[in-house]
């Protein structure tokens, strides 16, 4: 006997496929068509073709924004991963002053990306800002809406300040899934706390530390708000990350064409990095497994 | 009522789970499936219960197809290796669920749960919660909710297998007791051929997917049809040893000759593989008509009120069964011996053609 | 290697113990062996986890002293009594190889590299993963894993002690007796003091020169599986060694007498004039049906499993079981049992009367 094959069934994805259309597929359609055309307003669209891509791809502007991302999302990581796994090692393992802790870490987790901006903004004025203030009364000049190095600093442990709790939450999820027999186990084979770390807890912690990576990553190559609030991407174009060069470009200017192709293109690029990062991680994943 | 399985069979991802089998189970019956791991057991109840399709045959309940009847739908209990329970209610509510799904009154309810617990001795942990409980009693628990439904088929699946084992002996007395006191049809997963005896009814022996022989649990014991079966129904294993019987009688690799007795007399020449029980082997205090062989001592175990030793014999690994506890050192050379009465005689095609029930020409062929 | 003297050792889990019952280990004062296999054999809960962590100093005791080699270890750490422990689930550093995890201990210890790989190559031979040592451990079935804790247990040969907690519950079935076969070598080979935790009797009795039964936080006997098996000291013993475990019937017992419902059985020893709950205890297998000698008993029913048959019946309200051989055919004018005389246990107040005491007059009673 032969498995039935049974077309009614396409009928029973149909609400899905409706639903994904009108979340995903047509927005996403319109915008690949604006990335193919050009507009003089009053709605009156034609075809540029591939120019918009063309004149992009060329564009300094672009690729200063581009490079600028990544290094942030590269020093971010840097940082977030080694210091969440820091702070999860040195959070108590139970009792109340574990559940303090967790209460404490997730708090930055729970205030709007807007509000993080302005916080740090205010944070940092030399003129009434608790940070700024006592770094001009130590003698120390830093201005983060004038010195574009300051600029960084600021966005970058803002970042850090925002996020890290996410990375430390994880990888204590993980460090506390380890049963006690291991830690028994290395005690009585008189093993080091960095072979601990080495050999147990960080193998064990790489299912959520590669989440972790991947979420921190993502977010941060799309970072927008916090940046924005606080210093509206300058000074120049020192903080001007991909997202904010995009609003600048489609809101600022109207420029909705080359807005459009530049979507897209970010879109990609994201695709391409997290699909590369995924498989990586699984492949290292599989070979590890070989026996 | 009567469940029939019409060569009913399941592949999945190439893999063949279960080949093309035929059973009918009767109403009011127990009905062991005895296999080691992963021999179809869990697959071939899965397919019983509806919980999942077989790729070929069809399924009928008593007379009527059922194969593609949902799992909500058929009149099953399932019983699982894991304590299954609500961890939230008490024993009370955890038997009574399903009595409160069929929207049966309350009065009606309270009285089944009652008798439940009563049967299954659990009438003094009734209003405890299940961590509250040890694991006998959850398992028992879970065993009262599969049976308070009052269904047409009951599936247990090792549901002993996690116990110690001084529970798993009570409750294997136990649970001969609670079937008798349902009409249902009962199926029960073990790997311990013990187990199969202890709840008797009929055993299905299963091998790699395949159902090997299907009857009174006796029955299949004593006549094992072939090795597979033989193998399968002793614990340990059956002993082999490679035999060749010619007009003189039976040569052993040894050369040791035994005569047959006049049953086994018209078993025709040739080579045989002759297979005896852990049991059977004996310290040699050499009684008439039994063999003797040199062996060298592996291992050997202890049971609490048996011993098992493993000997090295003629290239052959044996596993005999003592009663009481017994020492010996390991290497030592010892005489054993064995009564040819208690051989299986299996053919080139692993068949049964002669058994200590059996006389060769019975067995048809 | 070392002997183990617990000393007055109690442990309980409450702050402030006060009644027995709150102990989760009673008093115990043993001294075991150098270079011996114990088993502690009890059910969930009996205390034998308890004893376990403290000789492994993962727990303090409340009261008493862990003695190894005479030397008081009670408030040393894990790591500075040299023992060596196998745990319930395989516990094997995924990312290294099977040498590496056998290595490790030495080298954590800055032993030179020779003696390392030339103790690996030994260890690794001994549980017979000597083709597997450049395997990564992390894909290995769970048995192939115990058996590399099993060896890093083994490589250290100044070892105090190794402990086994419970160390095939994650192996299938049929794996088991190998690896239990193999420990036994091993013990055999180098001569550890070895402890091993389980509820299995099949696994202390097969394991263990002499096995440590405890019960309700109590060790209740102490003895080779012979021992336990024929003169059991506690019904507990009784009852758990062996499948089924032995039959106890109430009797009131005179010298060499025991009387119940007005029928008398004959024992072999003397055992004075006990007062309190006496049990008689006979196990299954000495319980023989007859046709005109014994008490009167009634089968209830019969489980033939092959190689013998479970025999369920009552004896003046006590149901007790026998086992019956598998050539003895049940007669229904069966409707007595005798016992057998030697192997007749009489239990007062739940502990075994010692008749070779009461006969040689001293009264005394374990």
């Amino acid at each position: 006997m032969q498995k039935t094959v049974n077309q009614r069934a396409w009928f029973l994805v149909l609400p899905v496929l409706i639903l994904v259309a009108f979340s995903s597929v047509i927005p996403m359609m319109t915008v690949v068509n604006y990335s193919f055309q050009d507009s003089f307003g009053e709605n009156i669209f034609f075809w540029v073709g591939l120019e918009w891509y063309k004149e992009l791809l060329q564009s300094e502007r672009l690729w200063d924004a581009f490079g600028r991302q990544l290094l942030f999302s590269f020093i971010i990581l840097m940082i977030e991963i080694p210091l969440g796994i820091l702070v999860a090692l040195s959070m108590p393992k139970k009792g109340f002053s574990a559940s303090i802790c967790l209460v404490l870490m997730s708090l930055p987790l729970l205030i709007p990306y807007n509000v993080v901006g302005t916080i740090w903004q205010v944070f940092g004025r030399a003129d009434i800002g608790l940070l700024g203030r006592l770094l001009s009364d130590l003698g120390i000049s830093y201005n983060y809406s004038q010195n574009a190095f300051d600029a960084w600093v600021t966005v970058i442990v803002m970042d850090v300040w925002h996020w890290t709790s996410l990375v430390a939450l994880l990888a204590y999820a993980g460090l506390r899934s380890i049963p006690r027999a291991y830690y028994q186990a290395a005690m009585i084979d008189q093993a080091s706390r960095w072979s601990v770390f080495r050999f147990i807890e960080l193998p064990k912690m790489r299912g959520v530390l590669m989440i972790a990576i991947l979420l921190r990553f993502m977010d941060s190559f799309m970072i927008y708000t916090e940046p924005f609030v606080l210093t509206g991407g300058g000074p120049g174009n020192a903080t001007t990350f991909l997202s904010i060069d995009l609003v600048k470009m489609a809101l600022g200017q109207f420029d909705l064409g080359p807005a459009a192709a530049f979507s897209l293109m970010y879109f990609l690029v994201i695709l391409l990095i997290s699909y590369v990062f995924y498989t990586v991680m699984i492949t290292v994943d599989k070979d590890e497994a070989k026996p | 009522m009567s469940l029939r399985l019409q060569s009913v069979s399941k592949i999945s991802n190439g893999e063949t789970h279960i080949y093309p089998t035929n059973l009918e189970l009767q109403k009011g019956t127990m009905n062991v499936l005895l296999g080691p791991t992963s021999s179809g057991k869990t697959s071939l109840m899965r397919l019983m219960a509806g919980l999942d399709r077989p790729d070929t045959g069809k399924i009928f309940w008593d007379g009527a197809d059922v194969t593609k009847k949902r799992v909500q739908d058929r009149d099953i209990a399932m019983v699982y290796q894991q304590f299954v329970n609500y961890p939230s209610m008490t024993v009370y509510d955890n038997i009574a669920s399903p009595l409160k799904i069929q929207k049966k009154s309350s009065s009606e309810i309270d009285a089944k749960v009652k008798e439940m617990a009563e049967l299954l001795q659990l009438t003094s942990v009734i209003d405890r919660k299940p961590n509250e409980i040890s694991g006998g009693q959850q398992q028992r628990c879970a065993m009262a909710r599969a049976l308070a439904k009052d269904v047409g088929l009951v599936l247990m699946d090792e549901p002993l297998a996690n116990l110690d084992y001084k529970l798993r002996e009570e409750l294997r007395f136990e649970i001969p007791r609670l079937f008798e006191a349902s009409g249902s049809i009962f199926v029960y997963a073990t790997t311990e051929p013990e187990e199969a005896l202890l709840l008797g009814g009929n055993t299905a022996t299963l091998w790699n997917g395949q159902v090997t022989q299907y009857g009174p649990a006796m029955d299949v014991y004593r006549d094992p049809l072939d090795e597979t079966t033989a193998r399968v129904y002793s614990d340990p294993p059956m002993n082999f040893v490679s035999v060749r019987k010619d007009g003189a009688g039976v040569h052993f690799p040894d050369g040791q000759l035994t005569r047959l007795n006049e049953d086994l007399a018209s078993l025709s020449d040739g080579e045989y593989r002759a297979g005896f029980r852990a049991h059977h082997l004996e310290m040699s205090d050499n009684q008439s008509g039994s063999i003797e062989f040199e062996a060298e001592l592996v291992v050997t175990e202890l049971t609490g009120s048996d011993t098992y030793i493993h000997v090295d014999v003629m290239d052959e690994r044996w596993i005999g069964l003592m009663p009481g506890l017994q020492t010996f050192e390991v290497g030592q050379a010892l005489k054993i011996c064995l009564d040819p009465q208690n051989f299986f005689y299996f053919d080139k095609d692993r068949k049964l053609v002669a058994s200590p029930n059996r006389k060769p020409e019975e067995s048809g062929i | 290697m070392a002997s183990l003297t617990l000393k007055n050792l109690a442990h309980s889990y409450h702050p402030n113990p006060g009644e027995d019952t709150d102990f989760a280990l009673k008093e115990v004062n043993h001294t075991w062996e150098d270079g011996r296999a114990y088993a502690l054999l009890g059910p969930s809960g009996c205390g034998k986890t308890t004893l376990l962590n403290i000789i492994s100093g993962l727990l303090t005791p409340t009261s008493g002293h862990v003695l190894f080699d005479n030397k008081d270890v009670t408030a040393s750490s894990t790591a500075e009594r040299n023992i060596a422990q196998v745990f319930q689930f395989p516990v094997v550093y995924d990312t290294m190889t099977v040498g590496q995890n056998l290595a490790f201990p030495l080298r954590n210890r800055g032993m030179e590299v020779d003696y390392i790989s030339q103790r690996v190559q030994r260890i690794a031979q001994m549980i017979g993963l000597e083709g597997d040592l450049h395997k990564k451990a992390r894909g290995l079935t769970s048995d192939l894993k115990q058996k590399i804790s099993l060896g890093r247990g083994m490589v250290r040969d100044d070892v105090n002690a190794i402990l086994f907690d419970e160390p095939l519950t994650v192996i299938d079935p049929h794996l088991k007796w190998e690896l239990r076969t193999q420990l036994k070598s091993l013990h055999r080979e180098f001569g550890h003091t070895m402890i091993y935790v389980t509820h299995d009797q099949t696994e202390a009795l097969t394991f263990a020169e002499k096995v440590v039964v405890m019960y309700d936080g109590r060790v209740v006997q102490i003895g080779t599986p012979k021992e336990l098996f024929e003169t059991p000291a506690h019904v507990f013993v009784g009852y758990f060694i062996g499948s089924p475990g032995m039959n106890f019937i109430p009797v009131s017992v005179a010298g060499r007498k025991a009387n119940i419902n007005g029928e008398t059985i004959n024992l072999n020893h003397d055992y004075g004039d006990p007062q309190g709950d006496v049990l008689l205890g006979i196990r299954p297998e000495f319980v023989r049906l007859t046709k005109g000698d014994g008490l009167p008993v009634q089968i209830n029913h019969i489980q033939d499993v092959g190689r013998h048959k479970f025999v369920n019946a009552t004896v003046f309200d006590v149901e007790i079981n026998i086992a019956a051989g598998e050539g003895f055919e049940i007669e229904s004018d069966m409707t007595r049992v005798e016992f057998d005389p030697s192997n007749i246990s009489i239990f007062c107040d739940d502990w075994r009367i010692n008749a070779e005491a009461v006969d040689q007059g001293t009264g005394a009673m374990t």
